[in-house]
This record gives C-alpha cells, structure tokens and sequence, in this order.
C-alpha cells in the first residue's frame, strides 16, 4: 500500500508491506541506517527515533502507522553542516559511546527525554533511559552525556 | 609535553553518533539473498527427518538445506585439541542428533528478508526425543544419556587429577570451610547479535563480513570450517556492536552462510534475532566450584582447595578449556601456602560455552573471594582484614605462583587500602551496625574483592606478540595497520596518540585500520586484554622504527650524519644538532620512497592487572530485592594511556560484573529448554539497576612494554562480580546467613533471610 | 521476529472500525491503536490476524473530560498522556501514576489505556488500577454502548468480556481528589511488567499477577473496613490468590510479596 510521511524533514512516499516495520522502512527504503535492531521484544530501544517528536521505538510501530506524520532519526539530528547536535557533542565529550550499536537509540531517546524534561536529575536521566540498554558503557557516562546535556552535570554526578 | 595520558576524544565518534556505524547489517552486496536458520526446538532428540517441500514453495524461497547437504565439510573441532576431545565435534547443521535448543537443523534462503522466518515456519522437521542431561552434576552419572556414544563419555577434558589431591592439604589448619558454590551460566548478549555476509569471486575467493574479535582468527576458521586454504579467504570486519569474548573465530551459521553463497552463485548474508542469539551464542561461566578453606583463628589463611565441574554445553567450545585459566589463576593475589585445584568439563544438552569477559579469571577470582568471605566469617576476622593478612606483599620484580603464573607486578596492599580509604570502610561499618541495631528492614552490605588477572597471554597469537605497520605520507599524514580488532575500545583514537607522540603526527591526520586479512594477514585481535600492551606497544615501536628508518634519508636530506640529527616531535622534523633551521619535515622523506615500517612486537608474557573492588547494597531483607548504592573501584592496569577510555573500559566491566552478581542468569528447565530466551525475560542490566560508579587511580607499571601498560578490558568485571555477591551475603551476616548463590535475586535472598531466621543455617 | 503477512486499514472513525469488525470473522481481525500489546506477540508470532484495524488516530476515541462524577478517558490515549495529564494527577492520581510506571518512556508514547485493558494482562498496571479504582470500561458495539465494571471486564488470563465485534471506548474512572491512595510495583528492572503489583485507594486493594485477573484482596479489605491495624489487614492480602510460579516467583514467595506490598503500600499513601 501507499505510505507517505515526513522524514528528517523530507516527504516520502513508498509502495510498502502492512508489515514492514517502521525500522526496516526507515533503514532499508529510506538509506538511514543508524538505528538498529537489538531484539524481538521492545525492550533495548536500539531503534529508538522521534515521532512527532517523541519518543517510540521504531522496531514496535508498523511504517503505515506513521502516514502522515513526521519522523526524526540521528541523522537528522545534525546540523546542515553536519555539527553535532547539542546531544551528541555532549555524548562525544563524555564518551558515552563505545561500539556505537546503542548509541543512535540512545541518543534520540535522551533528546526526547530532555524535551520533556530539560534538566533532569540522575535519577530521573536513568529512568528516562530505561528502556534503551548498553553493554559496553555501564551506563556511567551516558548519564554525564545526558546531565550535560541538560545542563545539570556538575551538579549531579561526580567526576 | 605528551598526549599520553590525556583525555583525547575519540576520533571515531562523529561518524557513529551522526550516521551511525556500519555494521554487518547495514552492508548491502548488489543481489544479496538472505539466510534464515531452523533451530531445534528439543534439547536432545534424534532427528527422523526434515521436509522442506512446504518451505521450498513459500513465496521468495530460493533454496533450502539440511545437514545432508553440508555432511561432506568437516565437525567444527573443540579447541586446544591435546586437551580437550576430539570426539565432540559440532556438525555445521546437525544431521541425525541435535543436541540443544537453538542447534541449527536447516536454513532457507530467501529473496527478501521478511520472507525467511515465512518459511522457516514450513519446515517440516519430525524429531524423536531423547533423554535430556541438563544437569552437569549429572554428567558422570552411569546413567546419565551419553551426548557422543562415540566419545563413551560426557567428560570434555580434565585438568589436574582428582586422585592425586593431597589428602592432608589442611593438617593442622584451626578452621576448615568447604562450600559448593555456583558460577552461573550467562549471556554475553552484545547489543549487535552475531551477522555474516559473504561472497564468491570469480577466482574462487570467499570475501566475507562478519563481525568479530580478530579477522585473522576468524580467516583460519571459516578456513577449516569449509576446507579451504586460508589464502582463498578474505575477511572483512565491519564495525563491530560489542563482542565481549563470543565473537572469536567462527561459529557454525557464520560457515552455513558462505557455503549457501558459493552453492547459489550470489551473495548471501543472515543476521541472527535476539533469540536466536540468546541461545545460540555461547554462553558464558557455567562452573559449579567446591571450595575449601583453611587457617588459623587469627585469619591467616594456609590452604586452600578448588574443584571445579564446568559445563561445556551441548559442544566442547572454548569454555570446556576455560578451567585451566581459572586454575591458574586460583590463588588469586594472596600467599597461600598450600593450594590445588582440580576441573573437569562435561558436555549437556545446552547452548555451548565459549569466552566471555574474563573467560575463566572472574571465575577463579568469585571463588577465592567467597571463600575469604566463608573464613572471615568463621573465624570472626573482619573481611578486609582477612585479605590485608594474607595479600602478597607488594612486589617489583616478577612473582612465580606455585601454580606457574608468573605476576609482573604488584602492591596489591595498597590497592586494597586505596579502595576501602575511597570507599568510607569505617564508616559503612558504623552505618551498617546503626542499621542492624534498629533492625531496619532495608540492611547495609559491604563488599570486598581484590583480585589479580591475567592479560595477554598469548594463546591467540602463538604468544604475547602484535604486529603494526605504520606509514607516514608525504601529505603529512600518516595510516597505522593494527593486528588487533577493537569493537569499541577506542583503538583508532589510543594507536593514533602513540604513534602522534612519537612522530609529532595530529591524531586527526592519523588513520588506523584493521580486520582486513588481505591487507594485514596476521594479527591476534583483540580479547584477553592483550590490545594495548602488545598492539599499542607495536604501534610504538613501528613509530620509533620508522624515525630510524627515515634518519638516513633526512642525512642525506641534510648533507649531515645521522648521529648529528635530533628528531623533533613537536615540529615533526629532523634537524642538525644546534643548528634548528636545519630541518627537514618527516613527511618529505615520504618523498623519495614509501616511508614505512611493518614490526612485531613481543612482550616477554602476560602482564598481570589487579585491584580491589568494593561494594556498597541496600538489602530489603522483607522482599530480597537488592539495592546496588555504591561501587567503589581500584583497578590498577599499569600506565593509563587515555584515561578516558581507560574509565569506560572499566565502568563496561564493573556493569557486567555487578550484573552477573544480583542480575542475570540463563535458566533452562529439566528438559533443557531455554527459559530466558528474550531480553523481556533475560534480566538484562538497565541504567536504574546501578549507580554511577566510583573510580580510584591507581598504576604500577610494568616493565614488560615500553609503555608499562598492562589490559584493564576484563578487570573490572573481574572485581565487580565478587565484590556485588559478598556485599549481599554481608548484609544478611547478621542473621546468620553465610553464602548467597548468584544471582542474588531477590526471591533467593529472601529464601536465605528465611532459613537463616528458622535456624536452618545457611 | 516479523510479523505474519496481513492486511492493514485505517479507520476514519469509530463506527467505520465496528463496521470493519463486523465484516470479518471472529478472532481474525485485530484493532491496532499504539500497538504495544498486540505487535509484541505478532512479531512472536503469538498472534496472527488477518487484518489490522488502526484506530490510533480515530477523534472520538481520544481525549480526557470530566462528565459529573467521572473522569473520561479516550481509548486511545497513551500512557504518557494519562500520565502528565493535569485532570487525571489532579481528579485520579493514582491512574496517572500507574500510567507513568509501564514499560518504559517509549512504550508510553504508544501505548494505550483501551490497548492495555483490552489486552487484559494481569501482571500490567493499567488493568489492576482500574480495579482498585472501581472504574467501568465502556465498550461500543453494534448495538450501541455498554459498561461494564473492571472487576467484571476481565474474565481470564488476557480475557476480557468484550464481544466479537465490540471495541473498548472508552475508560470510566470515578473522580476521587484528594483521597489517599497507595501504588506498589515489585520489579527487578524498572521496565519489566510487576512480579507482584498493589494498588490501594478508598478502601479498595488490588493485586496484579496474583491469579490470571487482577484479584481484590477482600479478605484484606473487610479487615480494613472492620477497623483491623494495617498490619494484620495486610497479612490477609494473598488470601484466595493462586499465583502463577514462572523464573522469578514461585507460589509462596508471591504470596508474601503480596502481603509485604500492600502493607506498604496502605503506610505509603499520597
């Protein structure tokens, strides 16, 4: 069926299946390749995007859920220069990232967490990721990427 | 003044944090068909037949396969074939047995990706159930199922001899514990699950992707695997999602996947699900240990015994061999006058175990941590007392355990005082007995672990050696060729700041590659923490080659001797001897001819990393659950060349550690089938699960590579575990409870606090 | 980890969906709001509908009013926003504060209350807040709409009363400001579903994944209501419950879970 949509700020339209998930629409028609598959059950947030603005996790929303509405993925969060967004200078400076397979999910997870809540606490930053897992960083230094991002990291965490 | 040492920014971050990295699954190969595995859904059973007519007419099917297809290409072998039996080799799909839940059966393959598990799903496979031996206990049993009637034998591999233990190791020992305590089995579960993608050439060449922990390694099996000379095989690592010990050399679906390509003339490429990968990747730990403790009332401990039964899995993989490391390693950092271990590893009807960070040292180390734990509390000798007792005393020259490891250095005394000085030790015990006083049902736990681990040893590389190539160009810039295989670890930023210091390169105009084995055809990877030491110094001493190497060109460059010339990193240039205007840049020397040297670099052994963890937890002594507050780490690994890095390696390490401790575990049920088969049931370690953790400096180097460095990748897992487990036992101490087995969920903690109150002892 | 292959529309409102329904047989047409209950099990597989009916995007079936005594919640409104919404914290706070604990922020931003209900797990926050608040899930059929009681809507382990043909509407919670409630959720991470959940308010107590429904911990209650301490009101809390044993819980430790949460969460009330 016909699917048309809005992605990084580019509308789209697509011949799809009813079935292709929104993950696989958006790496394999639409060549953005950064959020990845992690698991069967909705529960890593490697494909974590933005939908309208929020929050969702891509592997569980069907691409024609998202006719008609707006998605944003790390790629688009760059600047037209290709700087970095706030968030991921912020993830660059405090080593967030180690092997990257987590970080696009995670990184789209903490701008939807900061837009809703724009200085978090620690607390708050580690229950806002809890659905987005890592296993090489521990996540020590995600949470100094976020709270830095925030605008909170001296006052929250020592060094 | 020196960029080593120095918090550089990783030079690959750009990249991943815009567009991503590039890993297996995003590569496209122009006519790509996809791989779709059918996995035994039985833990044992015989299998009568598989019909893949229904499959092979499903929509996109282009081909499917059995193990009657691939029955002519060789049983993928058990490791360290002196040691461990050869009669347990893994078909790559099984043919007429299969031996655990998730063993590949069939594979079809498909036009497009969503159209393989449609036909999976088809495949018809009849299969006649056998008696299940889940239980490793079990394993020797005369009436336990034989997995290998041609082996007669469930037995692996022995280390040490049962027979031959001392019967009066501890004679005259005031106080005797022996405990049979459980390493439980986990799952590596790397946030990237495992892939391939491969293709034939023209030439008959196999060029394959496949992400793992060294491409030459990798090369060599696959190499096996389809009876091919290894020259015929090219290896290309993409970037890697984490690999944490289970992405060495190769798995049976890794050599499906190329043989699928070459059968069909085109590309073919699989990546596995999460299910897949939770029980088809091998797993990790798995040992039941006995540990026996003895010494004097004091707390001065003078024997100590480890036996160790480790649960290879359905086919012996490298974990069957993992007790010799954990033997080795027993003793761990402290003088034991009296001390052996025995192992025997058994196959069962699971998922095979493999590597996985520490592979056999956090074993060794949770072991010899309990059993401290187990003395103190029978001799009534504070924990951290006990350890300060029996610690070597700091040492600078090399330390031969009776055991055969030989310790580079160590103070393992002061990293002991320097965690528990970080930590508060005194006043978490005032806390904790302020708690105990009020009866609070939330109890405080203290932790301890020192440890000391073995690095490098060299078994992936024929010895403790790397190689490196550096080239530097005449644009000024420079490209380094790695033996390792970084998958995360930051190898592109740390080999660019050794080669920048010495040749006065920009990190940013130094690029650094590896995992092709068309381009660098020997290499070790990287595991075992061996990566800084031997492939950092090797990036080193190509680095100090090279300036060598370019001295004379820059003599004849200068019309002056070589003696007369200094080489000025900063300005990256030779100049005559107080004469500063008479230079030449590096770069130009590239010039007259490639300027560029290619050295190996050998360690005289291992090095030996060690520090002491502890762990602060909250114990909710009316539901178990367990509270991790603080965790408080020394983890001394020699000279730290970017600390940056060298604290994310440990914050990885500490959360895995901890995890395995009050977290994770892999549950099957009697008759072998897996119960924590997805990440919804997998307890998987999240952010709201630890605290931000606390790190101690501490570096005593070695004198076994110029830079002094040794391999921190594994110890902080290494410390964590044991550190996390006895803070938990420690909280319950009061009541009367003694061990905790891990993980420390919260309905076995509060088992523990029950039979402890009934008086049942724990 | 895909889905079988279905059929997909969009509604454009709520009777096309209950005509959409009507035209398909039983058990082989989904409705599909934020997905979070029913994709999971199809791309396991668990579920294999035909067709999927969307109506995440239908008007009516989305909003939060007050209507006299109740507060009315479309049954497509997520999570997140039962959770932040000013008129539920202020109207039914413990609603909102169980919204604000399932799954994880993404989940939440799809999620649905009528998804969830009707999805009828008994270890989820939704349904056994709804039982505690003595809430009815209205349900919209062809032959019009009905209400039914929460403590009546869930009839077996994801089973609910709904009939073929019939959606969830919408959700009934009575108004209650002010009146303290108490909310306990067991987890060992924070994104899992409850090993053992209690929720407490106006002299209800409900269980979560204490039996295949959300149970109301009578004994418990009429201990309360007869003046009994906390304490021993509590003790009775897993009286008439049969849980379920599974990887984390056996039958005895659930049961003591039971009573030790609601003691709490009668102590911690807000």
């Amino acid at each position: 069926m016909q699917l048309e949509l809005v992605v990084n700020g580019q509308a789209r339209a697509d011949e799809v299946e009813p079935r292709l998930l929104l993950v696989h629409y958006l790496r394999d028609r639409c060549g953005l390749r950064a959020a990845n598959v992690g698991c069967d059950t909705t529960s890593c947030g490697a494909c974590t995007v933005l939908l309208n603005g929020r929050s969702v996790k891509s592997c569980t929303v069907l691409a024609v859920q998202a006719a008609g509405q707006q998605v944003t993925t790390a790629e688009g969060l760059a600047g037209p220069g290709g700087d970095l967004h706030p968030v991921q200078r912020a993830f660059r400076e405090e080593h967030g990232l180690q092997c990257g397979f987590c970080t696009p999910g995670m990184v789209m997870a903490a701008t939807g967490l900061l837009a809703e809540n724009p200085h978090p606490t620690e607390a708050e930053v580690r229950e806002g990721l809890e659905g987005n897992f890592c296993r090489c960083t521990g996540y020590h230094n995600i949470v100094r990427a976020v709270l830095a991002a925030g605008g909170t990291l001296d006052r929250e965490v020592p060094a | 003044m020196s960029i080593l040492g120095t918090r550089v920014l990783r030079t690959e971050d750009p990249r991943f944090l815009t567009t991503g990295g590039v890993y297996t699954e995003d590569l496209q190969l122009p006519g790509e068909c996809h791989v779709f595995f059918v996995r035994s859904p039985i833990a044992h059973a015989r299998i009568r037949s598989i019909d893949l007519s229904a499959a092979r007419a499903a929509p996109g099917v282009i081909a499917a396969y059995t193990g009657a297809d691939v029955a002519d290409l060789p049983l993928l072998a058990p490791p360290m074939p002196h040691m461990v039996n050869g009669q347990m080799g893994q078909p790559l799909l099984a043919r007429d047995v299969a031996r655990f839940v998730g063993e590949p059966v069939a594979v079809v393959v498909t036009e497009q990706a969503y159209q393989g598990e449609d036909a999976a799903e088809l495949v018809d496979t009849d299969y006649e159930p056998l008696p299940a031996l889940v239980d490793p206990v079990q394993a020797g049993q005369p009436a336990a199922t034989v997995l290998f009637p041609e082996a007669g034998t469930n037995v692996a591999a022995t280390f040490g001899d049962p027979g031959a233990l001392a019967g009066d190791l501890f004679d005259g020992c005031e106080v005797v514990v022996r405990r049979t305590i459980v390493n439980q089995r986990v799952a590596p579960a790397p946030m990237e699950t495992r892939a391939a993608a491969a293709q034939w050439g023209e030439d008959g060449r196999l060029t394959a992707w496949i992400p793992n922990q060294g491409a030459q390694g990798t090369r060599d099996s696959l190499a096996t695997m389809l009876g091919l000379d290894p020259a015929g095989v090219r290896i290309i690592t993409p970037d890697v999602g984490g690999a944490f010990g289970a992405k060495f050399g190769a798995d049976p679906e890794h050599g499906v996947v190329c043989w699928v390509a070459r059968q069909l003339g085109r590309p073919a490429r699989w990546t596995e699900t999460r299910n897949e990968n939770l029980i088809g990747m091998t797993h990790g730990r798995a040992q039941i240990q006995t540990v026996t403790i003895g010494g004097r009332r004091d707390g001065s401990v003078q024997a100590y015994r480890l036996e160790i039964l480790q649960d290879a899995g359905a086919y012996p993989r490298f974990g069957a061999f993992l007790p010799a490391l954990t033997i080795l390693m027993c003793p761990g950092p402290y003088a034991i006058g009296r001390a052996e271990a025995v192992a025997r590893s058994v196959v069962t009807n699971t998922t095979p175990v493999g590597a996985y960070r520490g592979a056999g040292r956090p074993e060794a180390t949770a072991a010899v941590e309990r059993a401290m734990d187990l003395f103190a509390a029978e001799t009534g000798v504070d924990p951290a007392e006990v350890r300060r007792k029996n610690l070597l005393p700091r040492f600078s020259e090399p330390h031969t355990t009776s055991f055969g490891a030989v310790y580079d250095s160590g103070d393992y005394v002061a990293a002991l005082d320097a965690a528990l000085a970080a930590a508060g030790y005194a006043d978490l015990r005032k806390e904790q007995e302020a708690r105990r006083a009020t009866g609070d049902p939330v109890q405080l736990g203290i932790g301890l672990a020192c440890y000391v681990e073995i690095t490098g040893p060299g078994m992936e590389a024929g010895g403790p050696k790397e190689n490196a190539t550096v080239e530097v160009h005449p644009d000024g810039s420079a490209t380094i060729l790695t033996g390792t295989s970084p998958h995360g670890q930051g190898h592109a930023t740390v080999w660019a700041m050794l080669a920048s210091d010495e040749l006065g390169i920009p990190v940013d105009k130094i690029t650094v590659r590896w995992g092709d084995t068309d381009l660098i055809p020997e290499g070790g990877g990287t595991g075992g923490s061996r990566s800084l030491q031997q492939g950092g110094a090797a990036v080193q001493q190509a680095s100090r080659e090279l300036i060598e190497l370019a001295r004379d060109r820059a003599a004849a460059h200068l019309e002056a001797s070589p003696a007369d010339l200094l080489f000025e990193a900063e300005r990256s240039a030779f100049a005559v001897a107080g004469d500063p205007d008479a230079a030449v840049p590096l770069a130009r020397l590239a010039e007259t001819g490639q300027l560029l040297v290619r050295t190996i670099f050998s360690a005289p052994g291992p090095t030996f990393p060690f520090g002491t963890h502890v762990a602060v937890t909250d114990v909710d002594t009316e539901t178990g659950k367990v509270a991790l507050r603080r965790l408080i780490t020394v983890d001394d690994a020699g000279t730290v060349i970017n600390p940056l890095l060298a604290e994310g390696q440990r914050h990885g390490g500490i959360a895995q550690g901890a995890a395995q401790a009050f977290l994770e575990e892999v549950i099957y049920d009697a008759d072998g089938n897996p119960l924590t088969a997805t990440f919804a049931d997998y307890p998987f370690l999240s952010a709201t699960e630890v605290p931000s953790f606390e790190l101690a400096g501490m570096e005593t180097p070695t004198s076994y590579n110029p830079l002094g460095a040794k391999g921190i990748g594994e110890a902080g897992t290494i410390g964590a575990t044991p550190a996390v487990q006895n803070a938990v036992i420690d909280a319950l101490a009061h009541l009367g409870v003694r061990h905790i087995d891990m993980p420390a969920s919260p309905q076995r903690v509060w088992r523990a606090v029950r039979e402890a109150a009934a008086g049942k002892g724990a | 980890m895909i889905p079988a292959p279905f059929d997909y529309v969009a509604a454009r409102s709520m009777q096309h969906a209950l005509d959409l329904l009507a035209d398909s047989p039983d058990d082989d047409a989904k409705l599909l709001a934020g997905g979070h209950s029913l994709l999971p099990m199809m791309k396991l597989r668990l579920a294999v509908p035909s067709v999927l009916i969307d109506i995440g995007r239908v008007g009516e079936l989305a909003g939060i009013r007050v209507d006299g005594p109740d507060l009315v919640i479309g049954a497509v409104t997520c999570h997140a926003d039962v959770a932040s919404s000013e008129l539920v914290r202020a109207e039914a706070p413990l609603l909102a504060h169980a919204a604000s604990l399932v799954g994880d922020p993404q989940i939440r931003h799809r999620g649905t209350i009528g998804g969830s209900l009707a999805h009828a797990d008994p270890a989820a926050d939704l349904p056994m807040a709804l039982v505690a608040l003595g809430g009815l899930v209205e349900i919209t059929g062809p032959d019009g709409v009905r209400s039914v009681a929460a403590g009546d809507f869930f009839v077996g382990f994801f089973e609910t009363s709904l009939e073929p043909g019939e959606l969830v509407s919408a959700v009934r919670v009575p108004r209650c400001p002010g009146v303290a409630w108490g909310y306990q959720k067991f987890v060992r991470r924070a994104n899992d579903w409850a090993i053992v959940g209690v929720a407490c308010v106006d002299g209800r107590i409900a269980l979560a994944n204490m039996g295949p429904v959300p149970l109301r911990a009578r004994a418990a209650e009429q201990a309360l209501a007869g003046g009994s301490p906390v304490a021993s009101a509590a003790a009775l809390a897993a009286e008439g419950t049969d849980p379920a044993e599974d990887i984390h819980a056996d039958r005895e430790y659930r049961q003591h879970l039971a009573r030790v949460l609601t003691r709490r969460a009668l102590e911690h009330q807000r």
